[in-house]
């Protein structure tokens, strides 16, 4: 038992080695009821290990999970009240949606009233009231996503583990399906601890997000807090587009940091992360593309910006809101800008001159 | 901890029906085969270990030259069963369109469960003297007396191909479903002609399935005993006859348990040539198909 | 059409597929039609179309339907293919499971072992199995003086006999098809708080039976076509390939085997049809 129990889940000092290979290491984290919480990063970097431990098919080399404050260790998958959504749902093709959403019940010994009842409540708060006497193979994709998760919420669970269950869906449904999770979420207010590769799915979805890293957690944010504020050159360049570039410290002044690039470019920078850096230390240096402003050179003037890059247009990426350039500059690198495209004269055209200008607040220098 | 002592206890569990009929069924009674042609009758209940099953083999030319003539016999069937059967399942799995293929593949399939019995009794009523083919010709004028097909070899090895050749046409089948038509096509497109993407591509890449279909064509001819006696009658000479004979007629069981391990030893090598000439493993082939 | 060639090519290719069912279908089509020839002889002249071979209750023309030996043949071999059948898709089950969900030692190694029965000839598996049955039979007599009469040459020989090799033909086929079974499936049941026997019987099986059931039919035709390692095996309960043979070499060949012929050739097909209909209705992973 532990003091703790607003938490639906811990996890204290999780580690799980398969040889020498140390899959997850050393994590901890706890998600308070009734939230939003998501796993976010490169695949093979331990998620999916850490989320078959969590649902008890793994057992944890060392370290402990409590599920609403008590440690499940030892118990069997069966016995615990964590469900979980698979990757590729695992739907029981030999069964009707009914006999799916009722699997769990019949195993807990539900009468078959009971489970009538729960069944139809669950369809209906999923909004498919009529699908009950379907075969699987008949229900389209986002309706087999809707089902799995009624398949586990029947039962009630304290948390919902979801493992990538959007990643076989085609794009447009995959954003769909993104609301109406996070809607799905709100209406059964449980915890759903959703694990992806894809941040947007982490980014919209989550209240909050842990970016997971070689078996570690690198960082546990809000959204917002990961993309604006990372506390590690992984979570800058994971998180979000971002213009990135590695060069050494050359002058410090507060908070900023004068760098210059491999490629000879110098570029004002504040100081973020762990530990300060001197003169001549290595670091990286991110910029995203949507706080560098690209305007024609011959209409630039000589404006109050941290830094002033003059470059040519490469290239556009059009892509009706999110359209950007790629700018190559002097050094000969490409830099990427976001920039509004109304399709009216003023557009920037290839092999325009234009002069990119960025302040250093938004210049994130790590140690490296 | 209990996972793992379940796990363990699941393993023995499911490993005891395996060991069980593998020991029992398969490798105890060919080691019990091999001893018993190592011995050898010197009186009543009285036997010495020996060669002289094996010896008595070698000197009895008849023996022998049955053996041979049967292994032979067998290639030849593989062969011809090889190149009637490959374009075929050539047929069946690239050219017939999507309906009837599944139709002609069903049409190839049912043959195959019925018994070599019946096809072979069939071919009987066809061949022989008053039979369909005889009376016929016989009825359009072509002969005028009736002309015996059967009791010869051209007449085995034919109720040979046509007992097996499904057993060819199957495995190669599946395997020329799984290769992808642009691989054909390209091969066109880069200017090969039909001779080069034939020897360059298509048979490279039905190659397991060529050789899987030879192995179990090749020991279901040399060890097949009901089509080579009945369509060639009591002089077809096949060994297993020899071996039948050995055991039934002669009582003889430690001569025909060496009969038998000779065939065995014969085949196995023959399937073990033939693999290591073409490249393949009894995994990557008859595993498969 | 993966091949443009010439029509005349193209012709000729279709000409000889042609030509190849017909001599495909040829045997089958005259040891079946003979069934119903109105003749003592399975030959032609047709004399005009009858069922005696089939139904007819005296002499000479006594139907296959009362003729005690093959009516006996045919309970025979019903026997034993039930049991050669229902023993190999155990065996064939438990197999699949072991060396697709097992690790164990030499496991490649024992896989080859477990398809080499299907190419030792079937000949060589029934000498072989007779040989250690004999002697087991004959050294346990002598110095025990017990007679294991299911040692001798018998309905239970020919069983394992058959069983022998047929087991090899189930297993490859139930692991065909617990190889494409997507193990979260079992995982997600687990989760969903069943037992390991509920998701066996519930989840696993339901899924691996079209596959059993095929491979029992499958079983159950090759058991019943067998004659090759039957022969030495057999006892004084003859199969109905045995009964057929002997009919064929001691009386010659004659229209009541035709009928049967056509009995046999309809039964499997309509067995094998099921057998495809089953695992096609199967439900995809």
């Amino acid at each position: 038992m532990s003091s703790t129990t607003e938490n639906d889940l811990e996890c204290i000092q999780v580690k799980k080695h398969f040889g020498s290979v140390r899959a997850v290491d050393d994590v901890s984290f706890e998600i308070p009821k009734g939230s939003f919480f998501s796993i976010l990063g490169p695949s093979g970097c331990g998620k999916t290990t850490l989320m078959r431990m969590i649902a008890g098919f793994e057992t944890p080399s060392s370290g402990d999970i409590r599920i609403k404050g008590n440690s499940v260790i030892g118990t069997p998958p069966n016995r615990r009240n964590v469900k979980m959504v698979f990757q590729h749902l695992a739907l029981f093709p030999m069964m009707n949606v009914y006999e799916n959403i009722a699997y769990g019940l019949r195993c807990a010994g539900a009468s078959k009233d009971v489970i009538r009842t729960k069944v139809h409540d669950v369809l209906e708060r999923i909004s498919l009231p009529d699908v009950a006497n379907r075969e699987i193979s008949q229900l389209s994709g986002g309706q087999k996503q809707r089902i799995a998760i009624a398949r586990c919420m029947v039962l009630d669970p304290d948390v919902l583990l979801l493992d990538e269950p959007l990643g076989a869906l085609d794009l447009k449904l995959r954003e769909a399906m993104k609301i109406e999770l996070k809607l799905l979420q709100h209406q059964f207010d449980t915890t759903f601890v959703y694990i992806t590769h894809d941040q947007s799915e982490a980014l919209v979805m989550s209240d909050n997000v842990a970016i997971m890293s070689e078996g570690k957690f690198v960082q546990i944010g809000t959204p917002q807090q990961l993309y604006h504020d990372p506390s590690a050159a992984f979570v800058a360049g994971f998180v979000g587009d971002t213009n990135r570039w590695a060069g050494k410290v050359t002058r410090l002044e507060g908070e900023t940091v004068e760098v210059e690039t491999g490629a000879g470019l110098a570029m004002r920078a504040s100081i973020r992360g762990a530990g300060r850096p001197a003169p001549g230390d290595a670091v990286s240096v991110f910029v995203r593309p949507e706080f560098i402003t690209a305007t024609r050179s011959a209409d630039a003037g000589t404006g109050q910006a941290d830094n002033r890059i003059d470059g040519k247009i490469d290239s556009i990426l059009f892509n009706g809101a999110n359209s950007r350039v790629l700018v190559r500059d002097s050094a000969g690198e490409l830099i990427e800008a976001d920039v509004v495209l109304t399709g009216g004269p003023e557009d920037l055209k290839p092999n325009d001159a234009v002069t990119l200008a960025w302040s250093a607040a938004q210049t994130m220098s790590f140690a490296s | 901890m209990k996972q793992t002592d379940i796990k363990r206890l699941s393993l023995y569990l499911l490993f005891a029906p395996f060991a069980l009929w593998i020991a029992l069924l398969i490798i105890l009674p060919h080691l019990g085969m091999l001893y018993i042609s190592l011995r050898e009758k010197v009186g009543p209940r009285v036997y010495e270990f020996g060669f002289e099953n094996y010896i008595n083999f070698f000197n009895e030319p008849i023996y022998w030259n049955t053996l041979l003539r049967t292994g032979s016999m067998s290639l030849l069937v593989t062969v011809l069963a090889l190149l009637l059967g490959f374009p075929i399942a050539y047929y069946i799995a690239k050219i017939a369109g999507n309906r009837t293929r599944g139709a002609l593949f069903l049409m190839c399939l049912i043959p195959l469960w019925v018994s070599d019995l019946i096809r072979a009794f069939g071919w009987i009523l066809l061949l022989r003297e008053t039979g369909v083919i005889s009376s016929s010709l016989q009825w359009a004028g072509l002969i005028d007396t009736p002309i015996e097909f059967l009791y010869n070899d051209a007449a085995v090895i034919m109720g040979l191909v046509y007992t097996v050749i499904l057993f060819m046409i199957v495995p190669l089948v599946s395997t020329l479903d799984g290769m992808d038509n642009s691989m054909i096509e390209a091969g066109y497109n880069l200017g090969g002609n039909g001779p080069t993407v034939l020897r360059r591509i298509i048979i490279p890449y039905a190659m397991p399935g060529i050789v899987a279909g030879c192995i179990v064509v090749f020991m279901l001819t040399a060890g097949s005993y009901l089509t080579p006696i009945l369509l060639g009658g009591k002089n077809s000479s096949w060994f297993t006859e020899q071996i039948y004979d050995q055991f039934i007629t002669r009582y003889n069981w430690e001569a025909g348990a060496a009969f038998g391990f000779l065939l065995l030893g014969f085949t196995s090598f023959v399937v073990w040539a033939g693999l290591r000439l073409t490249g393949q493993t009894l995994n990557s082939t008859v595993a498969k198909s | 059409m993966a091949i443009k060639s010439n029509p005349a090519f193209l012709t000729s290719y279709r000409l000889y597929v042609a030509l190849f069912f017909v001599f495909l279908a040829a045997p089958l089509l005259a040891a079946g039609v003979f069934a119903f020839n109105d003749s003592l002889f399975p030959s032609l002249p047709w004399r005009g179309f009858t069922l005696d071979w089939f139904f007819n209750d005296t002499e000479p023309k006594l139907g296959m339907f009362h003729d005690r030996r093959l009516l006996r043949g045919l309970y025979y071999s019903f026997v034993i293919a039930t049991g050669v059948s229902l023993l190999s898709v155990f065996v064939g089950t438990c197999n699949a499971f072991l060396f697709v969900r097992c690790e164990f030692p030499a496991k490649d190694f024992l896989y080859i072992m477990m398809v080499l029965p299907l190419v030792i000839p079937g000949v060589i598996l029934g000498i072989s199995i007779l040989l250690l049955a004999s002697s087991v039979a004959n050294g346990v007599e002598e110095t025990l003086s017990l007679d294991l009469d299911f040692l001798r040459p018998g309905i239970v020989l020919v069983v394992l006999g058959q069983f022998s090799f047929i087991t090899t033909i189930t297993s490859l086929v139930i692991v065909a098809r617990l190889k494409k079974f997507d193990q979260s499936m079992e995982e997600a049941a687990y989760n969903l708080g069943a037992s390991r026997v509920r998701v066996l019987r519930t989840i696993t099986l339901p899924f691996l039976f079209p596959a059993m059931a095929a491979a029992g039919i499958v079983a159950f035709l090759v058991s019943f076509e067998n004659f090759n390692t039957t022969l030495f095996l057999v006892g004084s309960e003859a199969p109905l390939t045995i009964t057929m043979y002997d009919r064929m070499v001691k009386v010659g060949s004659t229209p009541v085997l035709n009928a049967v012929s056509f009995f046999l050739m309809i039964g499997s097909a309509l067995l094998a049809l099921i057998s495809i209909l089953v695992q096609r209705d199967a439900p995809k992973t």
